[in-house]
C-alpha cells in the first residue's frame, strides 16, 4: 500500500523533501505554516468512496492467484480459444474479490468512523489572544493548547505549564506501550511560570528545534529557544498523543507533531508479516503446479495437433476449417483452451480456504477456558492469526526467566548489610529454621505508614534500625530515594506506589515498612518519611537505569546541606566501581550475594558516595551542557555519569524472591518430552538462572554432566566448547556437517542446515553473557551451535536484549527448524520477533511483549496446552486440508486430461460448465471446512499424556513435497478410475427404453455425479472425528449437488436462460437408470476401497503413536 | 458474588463448540470393521456381477457394418458416390427368433460428434421456435450460420451433418419381400421432444422459413423432414431430435426405429431378412464407419458386459484384499502394551 500512496504521491508532485530538521514557533501560524507541516488530522483509512474500487482491486490483483485468474477470464473472453463460458472462472473469482472486498470495506469503514471521530474531538485552542473550542484536524503545528484532567493528549506536545506544584503532570500511557502505571512530566521552569496566565502565554514566542518525525517512543531531542536562552528539552517534557492526563487539572502544550507525523501515528502499521513454512511451502508448491499445468497442456496440445493432421484435416466435411486457420494454428489456441479447462489444479478457493481455516483455529485459542487466567480475567489471546499451524511443529523454545517462568511478584525476602545477613531464622542451636507460613511475622504495628501486606521474619533487622545502625539506616535510605516509582497517596498515610518494575517496589516497599518511607516526589525534591520525621532531599541528579548501564543512581543534597550519590545496580557492576577500602566487605557481601543466587533469589548491591560540593558544581554544568547537546547526547552523558559512579561505598546488598508460576516444571517436562528443546535467556546472574533451572525441572540430577562456559576471551570460549563436545560426543568431526540446499520459490534461497550429533545421555550447557558475546562472534557460532543442540537443556545468563535475538537468529539460520519465543519484558521484544512465533505473557512488567507477539496468554504452563493441543491440532488440521484439498482438484482436473484422448484434444470439458463453477465453492466447500475446523486424532487429555504425538509436526510429516506428490499419484489413480469406468460402462449402451444415454450430456452428468460422491467418501475417509456439524456439511453438500443439478436441468430454468441450461432433462432421462448407479457404485469404491486397504496394511505393519493411540481411545 | 461475576467479563463460554468437545463418533479401520467389510463388500460384488453379466448374456445383438469397405461388401459401389442417390442392400439371416420389442440402431465410429468446436456450433434460442434466432442466428453456429448472406435454420455444424442414410427392413417370406413396420415416434428423450425443441408457432411451417435456406448437406428443408406428420416435422423430427443429442465418444450409435407393431411386436422371427438402404451419409473420407445394429434392452439396458465383469472381477479381489489383509492382521497385531 505504501508504494501505491508513494506511486500516487509522485504522480501529483506531492512527494516532499525529508525533514531534517523541525523548526517552530509558539503562536506564529505565519511562520510554522511556510514550513508546510501536517495539521492535526489524521487518516488511517486507505480507501474513500470513489478510490475504493479501482485502488481494493489492484490490491487484490496483486497477489498472484487473483492475477492468474483475472488473467484466465481475458483467455475466456476470446473466442478462439474459449473453452469455457466466462462465469465458470468470473462466479469464483467474483465471490472471493466480493468477499475480501466486504471485508476491507467493513474495516475501511470503521477506520473512517473513528478517523472522523478522532478528528472531530475539540480541544481549547490559544488563537489570537483567547482560548477557543477547536476540533481536533483543525490544531496547527505551533498551537497552543489546553487539556483537562482525563483528556486525551490531542497531539505530541511541549509541556509548557501545568496545575500541579513544580510543573508536574500526570499520563497514563496505556494506548501508547500498554503500560497502567501513571508516568510522571514536568515543564521546564522558564514555560512553568507563564501558569493559566492566557496573555502571558499568548505572548510567549518561544522556539523550538527539534528532531524530525520518527517512531521512538522513550526518546525526544530538541532545544526550546527563549528570549535567547536555549534549554534542552527531552522525552520528560514531551507529551505524546495516545496518553490520557490524568490527576492534573490542567496543562498548556505547545504542539510539535501534529496527526500523522506524531509518534503514536508514525508507530503504527509497519508490522512486518510473519510467514509460515506451510505458507513458503505452498507458495514453491503452487509454482509447481504452473509448471505442471504447462506441461500437461503441451502434451494436449501436441495431441491436438497430430489429431488436427491425422483427423482433423479429413473430418472438414462435417467441420470445415475456419478460413486462414490451419493444424499448427489450432493447437497454438488448443494449448490455450487448455489452460483454462485444466485451471483448477491453481486451486482459487485454496487460499481463501486457509485463511478461514486459521481464522477459526486462532478462536479456538481465544476461546479456550483452560488458557484464561481467572486471577488477572485474561483469555489466551491469538493476536496473529496466520501462525496457527506452525504451532505444531516447533522445535525450539526461548524462554525468558523473569515473570515468564516466575511470577515476578518480588518479595524483599533478605538483605546483606555491612556485611552482616538478614532474612533468615537460626534456632538456638544455630540451625537454620524454614521458614513457613506459621512462622511469627516482624510486627510493623509501630510504623504508621507500614503496608500490612508486607511480610518479613528476622526481627533482628528492625531492632538494628531501631537501635539506630547507621550503615542499616543508610541502607534503607538509599532504597527509598534511589529509584523511580511514582507514590500515589489518596488519603492521609494511605500510600499506593507505581513502579514501573517489580522489584523496585518491592525495595521501596521495604524501606517503607522499615521506618524509610518515601512519601512523594517532585522533579527536584524526594520527600521521605524517616523513623517518622519528615525530610525532605533536594534531588540534584537522576542517571537512569538501562540494559547498559545495569545501574541507577540518585544526587540529592540533604537537609543539612550534605551532598550524597546513591547507587544501586547489578553487583558485578557496582563491584567493579568500588573504592578500594571496601575490599573486604566486598568479599564477605559476595558470599552473601552467592548463598542468595544459590537460593534462585535476584540480586542488587547497594552503595553510595559522599561528593564535594565545588566537584558538583562543575559536574553539574557540564551535566546541562551534555543534556542540551544535540549530537552524541547519550554518549556524552554515558562519560559524565561513568566518571561520577567511581570509588562508591559498599552498603550492601538486597536479595528478593520471584517465584516460581504454577506448573513451570510439569510444562517444562511435558515439553521436553514432545522433543521440544528448551533454552532459557535471562539476565540474571549465573548462580540464580542455574538454580532456577533445577527447580523448574531444566536441570536434573541425572544429567550426565552440566558444562559452564564463562570465560574471557575467545579462544577459552572455543576450547571449552570443544572440551564439552567432545565430553559428549567423541568421536565428532572438528568441522560441523553442513548440508547447504535451495529453497523458497525459483530455488533462490540458500538455506545451511547443521545436522543434529547423536548424544549418550543427557546434558547441559550453562554459558553466560560475556562467553555469550564471543560465541557468536562468526567463526565460533557453529560451535556453540553444535555444542548447545547436543545438550537437553541451554540456559544463558546475564544476556542482552540483543543477544536473545542474536541466538534466535542463530538457530533459525541453521536449524532450519520452527523457533517459539516466550516472554514477558521489554527486553524480549526483539527476541519475540525474531522467532518464527513470539509468545508474550501478560503479566507484571507492563504490555510490550505482548503487543509485539504473535499470541499471548497469562501463565507460562499454557503454552503446553498451546502448543500440544491447539498447535498440533492446528497443524493436523491444515495438513489433512491440503492434502485433501490438492487431491479434489487434481482428480477433477486430470479426468479432463484423460478425455482428451477421445475428443481429438479439442479442450472439450467432461463436465458440466455449471458443476465447473460450483465444484469448489459450493459442493465441496463446507465439507472440507468442516474437516479442518473440527478435526481430532486424539483428544486434549491424550495429546497430554502422550507428547510424543507431538514429534511429526517437527519432521514435518504431514505435509511436505513428498506428501504432495503422493496426494498426485493418488488423484491420477482416481482421476483414471473416474473417466474409464464410465467410459466402459457406457460403451453402447442404451437406457431401459432403448433411448440414448451415451450421449454427452449423460456422460458429463454421470462422470461428475461419480467425482463428487468420490470426493466426498475420501473426505469421509479422511475425517476422524465426525461431529453433527460434519455429518451435516457432508449430507447437505450431497443434497445441494443433486438439488442445485435438478434445477439446472429442469424445464423452467431452460426457458428462462435457454443459452446458458442447456443440459435440460439429463438429470431426469439418466440418474432413472440402474445402469448408471451400478457404475456410481462401481467408480466410488474402486476409488476407496484400496486407499481403505493400504491405510489398514499401513496401520497393521507400520503403527505409528497415533494410530495405537486411537485403538487405545476407542477402549473406553 | 455479583461483583465475581463481573470481574470474569473476559471468561471465554463454556460450550462443547468453544472448547472443542463436540460429541463425535471416532470410527477407526479396525480389523473388525475392515476385513468383514472386504468380505461383504466383496459378496454383494459379486452378486451383482453374476445378474448383471446373466443379464447382458440374454440380450441379443446384431451388428451390420455397411459402410463398403470391402469389394464384397453390397455397398461397395455407393462407397465412393459423389452425391448422387445410391441404393444397396444388405442380407442376412436370423437364427432363432429375436425377442422383441427389437431396436434398430445405426452406429458410427471414428465420428467425433464430442468435438468441441463441433458441439458448441449450435443455437438452442432458435431451435425452440424463436424467430428473432430465426434471421439471426447465433455466431456460436459458425461455420454453419450464413450461407451467401441467408441465415441457415436450423444453423450450425451439428444440424448440417445430420444423418440422411435411410433404411428399410424386409422379411423374406417365401421369396416375397415383407416390410417389417419401423416406428420411428418415440426415440428420443420426451423433454427434448416436448420442451427443448419447438416449432415456431406459425403455420403453415414452412411460412416461418421465410427468408432463410437450409443447412448446406440437407437435401430438404426443415420443414420438410417428416412431410405427412406435422408432430414429427420441423425441429421436432425425432430422427432430427436423436442426432442433435450429440455422443460423448467418437464411437456411438444412436436409435433410428423401434420394431414394435404387427407381426413383429413380439420379435423378429427366424428367417432370411433384407435391408434396403438409402447411401447418403459420407464417412469414408475421415476413414469412418456406418453400421446397423439390432439389439433388445433388458432392465440394466443395452448389451455391456463390462459392468458384470468389472462386478465380478473386483468382487473377487475384494474377498481376496481380505485374505490378505486377514494374514497379515495375524502376523503384525501390535501389542497392547505399547
Amino acid at each position: 500500500m505504501g508504494s501505491v500512496a508513494s506511486f500516487f504521491g509522485q504522480l501529483f508532485g506531492k512527494e516532499e523533501k525529508r525533514e531534517e530538521e523541525r523548526r517552530l514557533r509558539a503562536n506564529d501560524r505565519h511562520f510554522n505554516l511556510s514550513f508546510h507541516y501536517v495539521n492535526n488530522a489524521i487518516k488511517t483509512s486507505k480507501y474513500n468512496i470513489f478510490t475504493f474500487l479501482p485502488l481494493n482491486l489492484f490490491e487484490q490483483f496483486r497477489r498472484l492467484a487473483n492475477a492468474y485468474f483475472l488473467f484466465l477470464m481475458v483467455l475466456q473472453l476470446i473466442p478462439q480459444v474459449s473453452s469455457l463460458s466466462w462465469f465458470t472462472t468470473a462466479v469464483p473469482l467474483l465471490l472471493v474479490l466480493t468477499m475480501t472486498a466486504v471485508k476491507d470495506a467493513s474495516d475501511d469503514i470503521n477506520r473512517h468512523k473513528s478517523d472522523k471521530q478522532v478528528n472531530n474531538r475539540t480541544v481549547n485552542v490559544l488563537i489570537d489572544g483567547v482560548l477557543k473550542k477547536e476540533k481536533w484536524m483543525d490544531v496547527q503545528v505551533g498551537d497552543i493548547i489546553k487539556l483537562e484532567n482525563n483528556q486525551f493528549v490531542t497531539a505530541d506536545l511541549l509541556l509548557l505549564s501545568s496545575s500541579e506544584p513544580l510543573n508536574l503532570v500526570y499520563v497514563e500511557t496505556a494506548e501508547l506501550d500498554g503500560e497502567t502505571n501513571l508516568k510522571v512530566k514536568q515543564a521546564l521552569t522558564v514555560t512553568g511560570e507563564l501558569g493559566d496566565n492566557i496573555d502571558a502565554l499568548a505572548g510567549f514566542h518561544g522556539e523550538v528545534h527539534c528532531e524530525p518525525p520518527n517512531n521512538r517512543l522513550d526518546k525526544f531531542k530538541g532545544v526550546l529557544t527563549v528570549n535567547g536562552q536555549t534549554n534542552a528539552l527531552d522525552n520528560d517534557k514531551v507529551l505524546l498523543r495516545g496518553c490520557t492526563l490524568r490527576n492534573t487539572e490542567w496543562c498548556f502544550g505547545l504542539v510539535i507533531f501534529g496527526g500523522p507525523d506524531t509518534k503514536l501515528m508514525q508507530n503504527s502499521g509497519k508490522t512486518v508479516f510473519k510467514r509460515t513454512s506451510i505458507d513458503h511451502l505452498m507458495n514453491v508448491l503452487v509454482l509447481c503446479i504452473f509448471g505442471f499445468l504447462a506441461s500437461m497442456c503441451s502434451i494436449l496440445t501436441i495431441g491436438n495437433a497430430i489429431w488436427e493432421t491425422r483427423e482433423g484435416s479429413v473430418f472438414t466435411v462435417f467441420l470445415p476449417r475456419e478460413p486462414g486457420v490451419n493444424a499448427p494454428l489450432t493447437s497454438f489456441l488448443t494449448f490455450w483452451s487448455y489452460v483454462i479447462v485444466l485451471n483448477t489444479v491453481v486451486p482459487i478457493s485454496l487460499y481463501v480456504s486457509v485463511e478461514i481455516i486459521r481464522l477459526g483455529n486462532s478462536f479456538y485459542i481465544d476461546w479456550d477456558r483452560k488458557m484464561y487466567y481467572p486471577k488477572s480475567d485474561t483469555p489466551a489471546q491469538a493476536r496473529t492469526t496466520t501462525l496457527n499451524e506452525e504451532l505444531g511443529q516447533i522445535k525450539y523454545i526461548f524462554s525468558d526467566k523473569t515473570g515468564t517462568l516466575t511470577q515476578n511478584i518480588m518479595t524483599f525476602n533478605k538483605c546483606s548489610i555491612n556485611g552482616k545477613a538478614y532474612g533468615e531464622l537460626f534456632d538456638f542451636s544455630g540451625q537454620r529454621v524454614e521458614i513457613n507460613e506459621k512462622t511469627e511475622k516482624v510486627d510493623f504495628s509501630w510504623n504508621q505508614l507500614a503496608d500490612p501486606k508486607f511480610i518479613f521474619h528476622d526481627h533482628s533487622l528492625v531492632e538494628t534500625i531501631r537501635e539506630g545502625n547507621l550503615e542499616a539506616q543508610a541502607f534503607f535510605r538509599l532504597l527509598a530515594l534511589c529509584h523511580t516509582v511514582m507514590p500515589e497517596e489518596k488519603k492521609e498515610g494511605e500510600l499506593y506506589y507505581q513502579a514501573q518494575s517489580p522489584d523496585e517496589g518491592a525495595l521501596v516497599t521495604a524501606a517503607r515498612n522499615f521506618g524509610f518511607v518515601f512519601r512523594s516526589r517532585t522533579p527536584e525534591t524526594i520527600t521521605a518519611w524517616e523513623m517518622g520525621k519528615q525530610v525532605t532531599y533536594e534531588l540534584l541528579a537522576v542517571l537512569d537505569f538501562n540494559n547498559v548501564r545495569k545501574r541507577m543512581s540518585v544526587i540529592v543534597r540533604s537537609p543539612e546541606g550534605k551532598l550524597t550519590l546513591f547507587c544501586k545496580g547489578a553487583d558485578t557492576i557496582i563491584f567493579e566501581r568500588l573504592h578500594p577500602s571496601c575490599n573486604k566487605l566486598k568479599e564477605v557481601t559476595i558470599r552473601h550475594l552467592n548463598e542468595y543466587a544459590g537460593d534462585g533469589l535476584r540480586t542488587l548491591a547497594l552503595a553510595y558516595k559522599d561528593l564535594d560540593q565545588s566537584f558538583m558544581e562543575e559536574w553539574k554544568q557540564r551535566h546541562h551542557e551534555a543534556s542540551t547537546a544535540m549530537e552524541d547526547r547519550e554518549e556524552k552523558l554515558d562519560e559524565l555519569y561513568e566518571e561520577i559512579e567511581k570509588d562508591l561505598m559498599l552498603l550492601g546488598a538486597t536479595a528478593v524472591e520471584d517465584k516460581l508460576q504454577d506448573g513451570v516444571p510439569q510444562t517444562i517436562e511435558q515439553l521436553a518430552k514432545a522433543d521440544i528443546k528448551i533454552w532459557v535467556l535471562t539476565g540474571d546472574k549465573q548462580e540464580t538462572a542455574e538454580n532456577i533451572g533445577y527447580s523448574c525441572n531444566m536441570l536434573r540430577e541425572e544429567m550426565k554432566e552440566i558444562f559452564i562456559v564463562s570465560a574471557n576471551t575467545a579462544e577459552e570460549v572455543k576450547e571449552e566448547l570443544q572440551n564439552a563436545r567432545r565430553k559428549m560426543c567423541p568421536e565428532s568431526a572438528d568441522e560441523p556437517s553442513v548440508i547447504k540446499s535451495r529453497a523458497g520459490l525459483f530455488w533462490l534461497k540458500k538455506t545451511e542446515n547443521v545436522q543434529d550429533e547423536k548424544v549418550d545421555g543427557k546434558y547441559a550447557l550453562i554459558i553466560n553473557g560475556h562467553s555469550l558475546a564471543f560465541a557468536l562472534e562468526n567463526n565460533l557460532q557453529l560451535e556453540l551451535l553444535r555444542t548447545a543442540c547436543m545438550c537437553q537443556t541451554v540456559i544463558c545468563c546475564r544476556v542482552t536484549p540483543l543477544q536473545k535475538a542474536q541466538v534466535v537468529q542463530l538457530v533459525k539460520k541453521y536449524k532450519q527448524a520452527i523457533t517459539l519465543a516466550i516472554g514477558d519484558g521489554a527486553n524480549d521484544v526483539s527476541m519475540i520477533k525474531a522467532a518464527h512465533i513470539g509468545v508474550g505473557i501478560s503479566g507484571q512488567e507492563g504490555m510490550q511483549a505482548v503487543l509485539s507477539s504473535d499470541y499471548s496468554f497469562a501463565q507460562f504452563r499454557y503454552l503446553q496446552r498451546l502448543l500440544l493441543v491447539h498447535g498440533r491440532w492446528s497443524y493436523l488440521r491444515m495438513c489433512k486440508f491440503l492434502r485433501y484439498f490438492f487431491y479434489k482438484n487434481f482428480t477433477f482436473t486430470f479426468v479432463h486430461f484423460w478425455y482428451a484422448f477421445f475428443c481429438g484434444f479439442s479442450a472439450q470439458t467432461v463436465y458440466d460448465e455449471w458443476f465447473i463453477t460450483f465444484y469448489n465453492l459450493v459442493y465441496t466447500a463446507l465439507p472440507v471446512l468442516g474437516m479442518s475446523l473440527f478435526d481430532q486424532d486424539v483428544n486434549d487429555r491424550w495429546s497430554f499424556q502422550y507428547p510424543q504425538l507431538y514429534t511429526p509436526g517437527q519432521l514435518n510429516l504431514y505435509f511436505s513435497k513428498k506428501a504432495f506428490v503422493r496426494c498426485m499419484m493418488h488423484s491420477c489413480y482416481s482421476s483414471l478410475i473416474l473417466f474409464f469406468i464410465p467410459w466402459a460402462a457406457m460403451q453402447d449402451t442404451v437406457r431401459d427404453d432403448g433411448k440414448d444415454i451415451a450421449d454427452y450430456q449423460s456422460f458429463a452428468l454421470l462422470a461428475q455425479t461419480c467425482l463428487l460422491v468420490v470426493v466426498m467418501l475420501q473426505l469421509c475417509l479422511d475425517t476422524h472425528y465426525w461431529t453433527a456439524v460434519n455429518q451435516f456439511f457432508v449430507w447437505g453438500s450431497l443434497a445441494a449437488y443433486f438439488a442445485i443439478t435438478f434445477t439446472i436441468n429442469s424445464n423452467g430454468m431452460f426457458l428462462i436462460f435457454t443459452f446458458i441450461f442447456p443440459f435440460i432433462g439429463t438429470a431426469r432421462n439418466s440418474l432413472n437408470q440402474p445402469n448408471v448407479w451400478l457404475t456410481i457404485f462401481l467408480t466410488s469404491l474402486l476409488c476407496i476401497l484400496p486407499v481403505v486397504a493400504f491405510r489398514f496394511i499401513l496401520i497393521q505393519l507400520r503403527p505409528t503413536a497415533n494410530d495405537k493411540l486411537k485403538e487405545l481411545q476407542q477402549v473406553p | 458474588m455479583v461483583k465475581e461475576v463481573k470481574e470474569l467479563v473476559n471468561r471465554p463460554d463454556n460450550t462443547a463448540y468453544t472448547q472443542q468437545r463436540l460429541p463425535a463418533w471416532q470410527p477407526m479401520l479396525s480389523a473388525g470393521i475392515v476385513i468383514p467389510g472386504f468380505v461383504s463388500i466383496g459378496l454383494v460384488f459379486i452378486g451383482i456381477g453374476v445378474a448383471l453379466f446373466v443379464t447382458s448374456q440374454s440380450i441379443q445383438v446384431l451388428e451390420i457394418d455397411y459402410t463398403g469397405v470391402e469389394q464384397s461388401s453390397p455397398c461397395f459401389k455407393c462407397s465412393d458416390q459423389t452425391g448422387k442417390k445410391c441404393d444397396c442392400v444388405m442380407n442376412f439371416d436370423i437364427d432363432s427368433l429375436f425377442k422383441g420389442p427389437v431396436f434398430f440402431y445405426y452406429g458410427l465410429s471414428n465420428y467425433f460428434q464430442n468435438q468441441r468446436k463441433y458441439s458448441v456450433s449450435i443455437d438452442y434460442n432458435q431451435l425452440t421456435g424463436d424467430l428473432d434466432y430465426f434471421t439471426n442466428p447465433d455466431d456460436a453456429c459458425f461455420p454453419f450460420q450464413n450461407d451467401r448472406n441467408k441465415p441457415i435454420v436450423p444453423c450450425g455444424a451439428i444440424a448440417n451433418s445430420m444423418f440422411n442414410d435411410t433404411f428399410q427392413l424386409f422379411q423374406l417370406v417365401n421369396g416375397q419381400k415383407k416390410e417389417v413396420p419401423l416406428d420411428g415416434k418415440g426415440i428420443a428423450w420426451w423433454t427434448d421432444y416436448n420442451t427443448k425443441y419447438r416449432n415456431p408457432s406459425v403455420t403453415p411451417l414452412r411460412n416461418a422459413f421465410n427468408g432463410t435456406v437450409k443447412p448446406p448437406s440437407w437435401p430438404q428443408a426443415a420443414y420438410e423432414l417428416d412431410t405427412k406428420d406435422t408432430s414429427n416435422n420441423g425441429f421436432i423430427n425425432q430422427d432430427f431430435l436423436v442426432w442433435m443429442r450429440t455422443a460423448a465418444l467418437p464411437d456411438f450409435r444412436k436409435l433410428y426405429r423401434r420394431i414394435t407393431e404387427g407381426d413383429y411386436a413380439s420379435g423378429l422371427p427366424a428367417g432370411n431378412y433384407s435391408l434396403q438402404i438409402a447411401y447418403n451419409y459420407p464417412v469414408l473420407s475421415f476413414d469412418g464407419r456406418k453400421k446397423v445394429v439390432f439389439s433388445n434392452v433388458s432392465w440394466m439396458g443395452g448389451k455391456n458386459e463390462f459392468l458384470g465383469i468389472a462386478y465380478l472381477v473386483i468382487g473377487s479381489l475384494c474377498v481376496l484384499m481380505s485374505i490378505v489383509m486377514l494374514i497379515v492382521y495375524a502376523k503384525f497385531k501390535f501389542p497392547e502394551e505399547d
